[in-house]
């Protein structure tokens, strides 16, 4: 089949009729809804993106439960299960928004967003649908993270929605710090460093917290630092969800931290972007 | 006289470099304007400015009457941009990409669907339809770009090297496609870096030089400037060299001039060229090459400035 060949330039290019305009209204939510189904697409034709919501968070509860468990927890490595998997949930579901910016650079640097950019559409709708196509891959995390620590022997002690509760904290809490990759990934100028400068600033977070050990050995500097860590304050919230106890008050602040986030990171984002294209 | 593309004095700077010089044009409703010029010249950085992806550092550019800076949302709604190189999203199918233009065009579902259908026939694409982009060879590529930027029947349309990079006979289907955006209304603005592309769709050309214009014309007053058609024979037998030249000296009443490619004097029309091919017959002289060229940009840069091209290739480099 020679498609090459079979350019059909002969009718007239349908070019005159006017557009028929439909709703005006909403624009930024539709245009961003169009290009959040878009980010879908994309990431469903390239399952090698998923693995960091994936593979990433088996490998992680393998490793820590087996090769750190034992020795952490006094040999009892399903007591190190419980403590380690919300921690684990918080830890990949913070790096799971590495790739966001990651995806908006290489965007940039193609020339898509010029498209974009040359069309009569809401400004921010690229870098908003963008994030809202990245819950399906925050809500792939929880199910993976979930399951696969059933199969190892994790049960939540509380109830269902409490459950549900934890795994959209950490969603909505993923949502808002992705805007911090968005940013990155608008300012820097190859994917390469997008990817640098996000490590550098998701690992210390996640190991700077209570994620792994309990804090009580850590230095004092470094204590403090655990203490107003955003990574803590989720994870905190996550253990009171899944295992019981008070959660109360790290869920909100858990949610003071989502507040900042966006505030300092959306407009900072937004600005990048309509400077970069 | 009424204009679709205005630009008065526009400006651009990139840093030390001045990518925007002065420049001044403006492009009837319904022509096609052709700007040619090497790379780095500015054409690029015209364009973005005229397509709201830039904005000028001094002077002002009109769409359909309205400015690029003050009324962008309204010059977007009547452009349509096709870059070098192909602004598609791969992972997407060429029926995908379509459909989401029109939807972010605000076309209902229904109606994104059908546009998407009737540019995908009318661009040879529906057999490719519903296949990734990413699997689509460079010319079918172009050609969804392409229709991408036609989704809202845009009345002004940027072409941005469209040919650069496309082997010959796709350079062809390129230009009837041209031709057909013309025939329909639309006024086009074709940057290329071959004359004669800008030649065979133009109907005026602009050439433009660091940021600068050196040259409004149409394509036979350029040539009138720059010099017409040269004929290039080289015999397959090198021993025949001068029977080939007494052959081009009483066919064009000229000197020819020995060239890499072969022996080249300027001629006036296509006459000349089947004279030539009759007398070499009758001759029995074998030629490898025989062809009918216009000038090459170099030699356009070479009779307009005083100097080559390569002189902005360098200063992109650096």
């Amino acid at each position: 089949m020679n498609l090459e060949a079979s350019t059909a330039v002969t009718g007239t290019i349908p070019l005159t009729i006017a557009p028929t305009r439909a709703r005006r209204r909403w624009r930024l939510a539709r245009h961003s809804l169009v290009l959040a189904r878009r980010g879908l697409i994309n990431t469903m034709r390239t399952p090698e993106a998923l693995i960091d919501v994936t593979l990433q968070p088996i490998i992680f509860l393998v490793m820590f439960t087996y090769i750190f468990g034992g020795a952490i927890a006094h040999g009892s490595q399903h007591a190190y299960l419980e403590f380690l998997l919300p921690g684990i949930l918080g830890q990949t579901i913070a790096m799971g928004g590495i790739a966001i910016g990651v995806n908006l650079n290489n965007d940039v640097t193609k020339g898509i967003f010029d498209r974009f950019r040359s069309l009569p559409i809401a400004r921010s709708a690229p870098l908003v649908g963008a994030v809202l196509a990245d819950v399906v891959r925050y809500a792939i995390l929880c199910v993976v993270t979930l399951g696969f620590g059933y199969v190892l022997g994790f049960r939540a002690h509380t109830n269902a929605v409490d459950v549900l509760g934890a795994c959209l904290l950490a969603i909505g809490f993923a949502l808002c710090l992705c805007w911090a990759s968005v940013f990155v990934g608008m300012i820097a100028r190859t994917s390469g460093s997008v990817q640098g400068i996000m490590t550098l600033i998701v690992l210390p977070l996640s190991f700077g917290s209570n994620t792994f050990v309990p804090t009580a050995t850590m230095p004092a500097w470094l204590q403090s630092f655990v203490k107003v860590n955003p990574l803590t304050q989720l994870v905190g919230a996550l253990r009171g969800l899944l295992l019981g106890g008070p959660a109360a008050s790290h869920v909100l602040w858990t949610l003071a931290w989502m507040g900042i986030l966006l505030v300092v990171f959306v407009p900072l984002a937004l600005r990048a972007y309509r400077r970069r294209v | 006289m009424e204009y679709a593309i205005e630009a008065e004095g526009l400006v651009k700077r990139f840093g030390e470099t001045v990518a925007l010089a002065d420049v001044d044009f403006a492009v009837q409703r319904g022509s096609v304007l052709g700007m040619l010029g090497p790379n780095g010249a500015g054409k690029t950085t015209a364009v973005r400015i005229l397509a709201t992806l830039l904005k000028p550092d001094a002077g002002s550019a009109r769409i359909s009457g309205y400015d690029v800076v003050t009324r962008a949302a309204d010059v977007r709604r009547a452009v349509g941009l096709t870059g070098q190189y192909a602004s598609v999203d791969e992972a997407l199918t060429g029926r995908q990409n379509l459909v989401m233009i029109g939807q972010l065009l605000d076309l209902s579902g229904r109606a994104a669907r059908a546009r998407a259908a009737e540019l995908l026939e009318w661009f040879g694409l529906k057999d490719a339809a519903d296949r990734p982009a990413r699997t689509y060879s460079g010319g079918m590529r172009r050609r969804l770009d392409l229709a991408a930027s036609l989704v809202g029947r845009p009345s002004v349309v940027f072409l941005d090297e469209p040919t650069t990079g496309l082997d010959p006979s796709k350079r062809e289907d390129m230009w009837a496609i041209v031709r057909a955006l013309v025939r329909d209304g639309a006024t086009v603005l074709l940057t290329t870096q071959y004359l004669d592309e800008a030649d065979s769709l133009a109907d005026d050309i602009i050439v433009i030089d660091r940021g600068r214009v050196i040259a409004h014309d149409t394509p036979d007053g350029l040539k009138r400037i720059v010099g017409t058609q040269t004929l290039t024979v080289r015999p397959a037998d090198a021993g025949q060299v001068a029977g080939v030249a007494t052959i081009l000296e009483a066919v064009t009443n000229s000197t020819p001039t020995h060239e890499p490619r072969g022996l080249t004097v300027p001629v006036a029309g296509d006459a000349a060229m089947t004279e030539t091919v009759r007398r070499l017959a009758a001759a029995g002289i074998a030629v490898t090459e025989l062809s009918l060229n216009l000038p090459s940009l170099d030699e356009v840069f070479f009779t307009l400035t005083g100097h080559g091209t390569h002189e902005n290739e360098i200063r992109e480099a650096a």
